[in-house]
C-alpha cells in the first residue's frame, strides 16, 4: 500500500522516461554503460543533469551580456568600452572628488585660520580632530600606536601626556610633523645629538654610574645616594647645559626632562646607563611632501587634544 | 654502453658542480651546487657498484610499482612536513614572538610561508599526483610504464627539485612570485624532470592495450601539459650570472602581474583541480565499486573546464592597474567555470548512487566523498569571490586564505588521504589496512580541523574587509591597519588549532600506513601486479 503522501497524483501525466519504476526489480536495474571497461571501471551512459546544462547555459548568456555592458574585449590600441561606460578609475576619482568637494570649505578654513584659533571654532575643530584622527591612523599609528600611547620604553613617544620633547603647542606640533626629527630629507628637520659619553670616552665607567644615580635622584627614583652625590658635579658640567640644572629639559633642542617618571627609553638604571653610554638618536620622517598643509594642521589638532596640548 | 654514458655524464656533473660551488657568488647557489654534487655523487657510486652485475630481467607484462611505492612514502612524509610548517606559521601570525630572534633570516614567517605553500602544493600534492598518475595510467592502459628507468628519474629528480626549492626559501633565494618562488637553476631542473614525466606518461598512453583512453588520463594529461606551459612562461628570466642564484624576470609591470596570476590561478586549475580530478575519476569508482555516473558529463565538463579555466586568472587582480577589460574577462570566465567545475563533483557523488550505504561502513569512501563535497564548495566560493562587488570586500583579506584552504585541505588533502589508504595495501600486497578505526579518527580530526580553519578565516576575513573599508560620513578612515590585526587575534588562534588537528590526523595516517606495511597479513600473490587488459 502506497503512503498517500508519496503517491503521484493520477491526473498528472508523466512521460514514460520519467515515470517511477513500478517494481523493485526495475528499481535495481542499472542504466546502460558505454561498453568500455578500464581496470574494472565502467561508465554509465547517463545524460547530463538538466539543471547542470541549463545553469551552464545561463552563465554563458550572462557573460555575453556582461561583455556588451562592460569593457571586455581588447583591440590593438584600446578595448570595447561597453554600453554602460564603466571605468573603475573614473569611479574612484568621482568618489574621491565627492568627498573632497564636501570637505573643501573646511580644508580652506583650516589653512586660513590661525593655529591657536582652530579650537575656538567648534565646528572647524570637530572636523580637524576627525580628519586628523584618520591621518594619524594611516601615517602615525605605526610608531605612536593606534591610540597615541607610543610604545613603552622603546623610543616611540607617548602623545597622551604633557611631557613633550620638542614642545606641545599647536605651532610646535605642526613644525615637528612637517619636517620631522633627525632625518636627512629636510634641512629644517628638528635636530640635536647627545654625546655618547661612554663610547667616546668622555666619562669613565665609574663616572657614568655616578651620573646615572644622580639622574635617578632627580625624579625621586631609587638610587645610591653616595654615588648620586658624586654625580651632581659631573651632571652640572656635562648634562645641565641641555637638560637643565634640575633636569627640567629643553624643548628648543629636544632635550627630554629628567625630573619626572616618564622615560622614552625606560627608567631602569640599565636603560639610563645605556642612554648615557651610547646616547640615543630617535628619528621621525617629515610629512611636508606626503600630507597637505590642511592635513598636517588637522593631525596637529588631533594630537593636541589627546591630553597634553599646551 | 648506455651505463658508461650515464657514468660519464654523472662524473662530469659532480666535477662541474664542485667547481661552480667553489666559485659561487652567493650562499643559496653554493648550497644548491653542493646538493647537486652530492646527489650526483651518490648516484654515481650506486651505479658503479652495479656495473657488471647481471641486470634483473624485466617482465613487460608486470606493472612497474617501485617508483609508485616511493612516491606514496614521499607523499605522506612531505605532507606531514608541509602541514607542520603550516601550523608553525599559523601560530607565528597569532603570536609574532614565535619569529625568534635567533632564527631571523631563516625561520621567520617570510621564509617559512613559501616553504609551507610549496611543501604542501608541490611536495605533498606533486608527489601524490606523480605517484597516482603512474599507478592509474598503468592500470587503465593495461601497460607497463614506458621508458624503462625513466620513472625512477622522475621520482628522484622531483625530490631533488623539492630539496633545492626548500633550501632556497630558507636561505632567501626567491623570485618573489607566489607559488613560483624558486630561482632559475631550480626552475631549469624542474623543466627537465617535468618533460621526463610527460614522456613516461604519454609513452604509456601510446602503448596502451585498451582501445580507449580513460577519463582520468585526460585530466592527468591536461595537468602535465598545462603545468609545463605555465612553468616555462611565468619563469622566463635571465640569470645575472651563471654562478649566482639571482635572475631578472623578462616580464615587468602589470604584464608581469598578469602572467604571474595567469600562472598562479592555473596552478590551482590544472595542478590542484585537473590533476586531482584524474585521481578522483579512478579511486572513487574503484573504492565504491560502482561505474562512473555519466560519460557524457565527463566529456563535457572536461573540455569546458580546460577551456574556461585558462582565462580566469585576472580575477586575482581586480581593482588594480590591470585594465578593466581584462578584469571583466577574468570575472566572466570564472562565473562560466562554475558548472564545468561542478561536473566533476556530480560525477564523483553520483557514482556513489546505489552504494551510499558504504558511507556508514567504509571511512575511506567517506573521506573521498567529503573531498568531493569540499571541492564543490570551493568551486562555488571561487566564482562567487571573483565577482567584482564581492571581491572588493574579500580581496587581500583572510577570506581568500580560508577559501584556498577549504579547497586544499578539504579537496586535495582528503582525496589524497583516500588514495593513500587505497594504494598502500595494494602496493605492498596486504590484505587490508592495519586499522579502519584509525582511518575514522583521521577522518574526524581532519574534517573538524578544516571546519575550524575555514570558519575562522571566513569570520576574520569578512571582519577585516569591513574594517578596512569603513569610512565616516566625511570620508575619513575609521580603523587603522593595526586595529584590524589586533581584532583578528582570536580567529588566528582558532585557525592554528584547526591546522593542528589536521596535522594530528596526518600523523595518525602515517602510523596506520606504516603498520599496514609492517604488520598485516600478506595477500595471496596470485594476480597481483600483472598487466591484463580488462576487456
Amino acid at each position: 500500500m502506497v503512503d498517500p503522501k508519496n503517491k503521484i497524483p493520477e491526473n498528472k501525466v508523466t512521460p514514460a522516461s520519467r515515470q517511477y519504476p513500478d517494481s523493485a526489480a526495475q528499481l535495481r536495474q542499472d542504466p546502460p554503460t558505454t561498453g568500455h571497461s578500464w581496470d574494472g571501471i565502467e561508465e554509465y551512459d547517463n545524460p547530463m543533469p538538466r539543471w547542470w546544462v541549463w545553469i551552464f547555459i545561463l552563465t554563458v548568456i550572462w557573460a555575453l551580456g556582461y561583455w556588451v555592458a562592460y569593457p571586455a574585449w581588447p583591440g590593438i590600441q584600446s578595448s570595447t568600452a561597453g554600453m554602460l561606460g564603466y571605468s573603475s578609475r573614473a569611479n574612484v576619482a568621482t568618489e574621491i572628488s565627492e568627498f573632497e568637494a564636501r570637505n573643501e570649505q573646511f580644508f580652506v578654513q583650516l589653512v586660513d585660520t590661525d593655529l591657536d584659533a582652530i579650537r575656538d571654532n567648534d565646528e572647524l575643530h570637530r572636523f580637524a580632530v576627525n580628519a586628523g584622527a584618520s591621518v594619524f591612523r594611516a601615517q602615525c599609528s605605526q610608531c605612536h600606536g593606534t591610540g597615541g600611547a607610543g610604545v613603552q620604553a622603546s623610543g616611540f613617544p607617548n602623545l597622551l601626556d604633557d611631557d613633550w620633547l620638542w614642545g606641545g603647542t599647536m605651532d610646535d606640533i605642526v613644525t615637528t610633523v612637517t619636517w620631522g626629527i633627525r632625518n636627512e630629507d629636510f634641512p629644517d628637520a628638528r635636530y640635536s645629538a647627545m654625546p655618547a659619553f661612554g663610547q667616546d670616552g668622555l666619562l669613565d665607567s665609574e663616572e657614568i654610574d655616578q651620573v646615572v644615580n644622580f639622574v635617578l635622584s632627580l625624579s625621586g627614583a631609587d638610587h645610591d645616594s653616595a654615588l648620586a652625590a658624586d654625580g651632581a658635579e659631573l651632571f652640572d658640567i656635562n648634562c645641565a647645559s641641555c637638560h637643565g640644572v634640575g633636569g627640567e629639559g629643553d624643548y628648543f633642542i629636544g632635550a627630554p626632562a629628567l625630573n619626572n617618571q616618564i622615560w622614552l627609553y625606560g627608567g631602569t638604571p640599565e636603560a639610563i646607563r645605556h642612554s648615557v653610554y651610547y646616547s640615543r638618536f630617535g628619528v621621525m620622517p617629515g610629512f611636508e611632501n606626503r600630507l597637505r598643509e590642511a592635513e598636517i594642521r588637522a593631525v596637529a589638532a588631533y594630537v593636541h587634544q589627546l591630553g597634553g596640548g599646551q | 654502453m648506455w651505463d658508461y654514458i650515464k657514468l660519464a655524464v654523472l662524473g662530469v656533473v659532480v666535477v662541474v658542480a664542485a667547481i661552480a660551488a667553489s666559485m659561487a657568488r652567493d650562499l643559496p647557489y653554493l648550497i644548491h651546487m653542493l646538493v647537486i654534487m652530492l646527489a650526483s655523487a651518490v648516484t654515481l657510486i650506486w651505479l658503479i657498484r652495479r656495473v657488471g652485475e647481471p641486470v634483473p630481467a624485466v617482465n613487460p607484462n608486470e606493472y612497474m610499482d617501485g617508483p609508485i611505492r616511493y612516491g606514496v612514502i614521499a607523499t605522506a612524509l612531505w605532507g606531514v612536513v608541509g602541514f607542520l610548517v603550516g601550523v608553525v606559521i599559523a601560530f607565528q601570525l597569532a603570536w609574532p614572538q614565535l619569529n625568534f630572534e635567533w632564527a631571523q633570516g631563516y625561520l621567520n614567517f617570510g621564509r617559512l610561508r613559501p616553504l609551507h605553500t610549496s611543501a604542501v602544493i608541490f611536495a605533498f600534492g606533486g608527489n601524490a599526483l606523480i605517484a597516482s598518475a603512474f599507478y592509474v595510467v598503468q592500470r587503465t592502459s593495461a601497460a607497463r610504464l614506458w621508458g624503462g628507468g625513466l620513472a625512477w628519474f622522475v621520482f628522484w629528480g622531483y625530490q631533488l627539485f623539492i630539496v633545492m626549492a626548500a633550501t632556497g626559501y630558507v636561505l632567501g633565494s626567491t623570485q618573489g612570485n607566489e607559488y613560483a618562488e624558486p630561482e632559475w637553476l631550480t626552475d631549469l631542473w624542474l623543466t627537465i624532470v617535468w618533460v621526463a614525466f610527460l614522456l613516461v606518461f604519454m609513452g604509456t598512453i601510446i602503448k596502451r592495450r585498451e582501445p580507449h583512453i580513460y577519463v582520468a588520463n585526460w585530466f592527468y594529461m591536461a595537468f602535465i601539459v598545462t603545468v609545463a606551459m605555465l612553468h616555462l612562461i611565468n619563469n622566463l628570466a635571465i640569470p645575472v650570472s651563471v654562478l649566482g642564484s639571482k635572475s631578472v624576470p623578462v616580464w615587468s609591470g602589470v604584464q608581469s602581474a598578469m602572467i604571474q596570476w595567469w600562472y598562479g590561478h592555473n596552478a590551482v586549475g590544472f595542478f590542484l583541480t585537473a590533476g586531482f580530478l584524474g585521481m578522483m575519476y579512478y579511486f572513487i569508482p574503484k573504492q565504491a565499486e560502482r561505474p562512473v555516473y555519466s560519460y557524457k558529463l565527463s566529456i563535457m565538463h572536461f573540455w569546458a573546464l580546460i577551456f574556461l579555466y585558462i582565462w580566469a586568472g585576472p580575477h586575482h587582480l581586480h581593482y588594480t592597474a590591470l585594465p578593466d577589460w581584462a578584469q571583466t574577462l577574468g570575472m566572466t570566465f570564472s562565473i562560466m567555470l562554475w558548472m564545468p567545475s561542478w561536473g566533476g563533483m556530480i560525477n564523483g557523488l553520483m557514482t556513489l548512487s546505489g552504494a551510499w550505504d558504504k558511507l556508514r561502513t567504509d571511512p575511506i569512501i567517506r573521506m573521498m566523498v567529503v573531498a568531493v563535497g569540499f571541492y564543490g564548495m570551493a568551486t562555488f566560493e571561487g566564482p562567487m569571490m571573483s565577482i567584482k562587488a564581492v571581491n572588493s570586500l574579500s580581496h587581500y583579506t583572510d577570506w581568500t586564505i580560508g577559501h584556498v584552504h577549504s579547497g586544499a585541505l578539504g579537496w586535495n588533502g582528503m582525496i589524497t588521504f583516500g588514495m593513500l589508504y587505497y594504494l598502500v595495501p595494494k602496493l605492498w600486497q596486504r590484505q587490508g589496512l592495519y586499522s579502519l578505526r584509525l582511518v575514522s579518527w583521521h577522518f574526524w580530526l581532519a574534517t573538524i580541523g578544516i571546519v575550524l580553519y575555514a570558519a575562522s578565516m571566513w569570520v576574520t576575513g569578512i571582519m577585516e574587509g569591513l574594517m578596512w573599508r569603513e569610512v565616516d560620513a566625511q570620508g575619513f578612515l575609521v580603523n587603522s591597519f593595526a586595529d584590524t590585526v589586533a581584532a583578528k587575534f582570536p580567529m588566528y588562534v582558532v585557525r592554528g588549532l584547526g591546522g593542528t588537528l589536521f596535522l594530528l590526523g596526518a600523523i595518525i595516517m602515517c602510523y596506520n600506513l606504516w603498520k599496514t606495511v609492517t604488520s598485516t597479513a600478506e595477500r595471496s600473490p596470485a594476480r597481483a601486479g600483472s598487466a591484463v587488459p580488462a576487456e
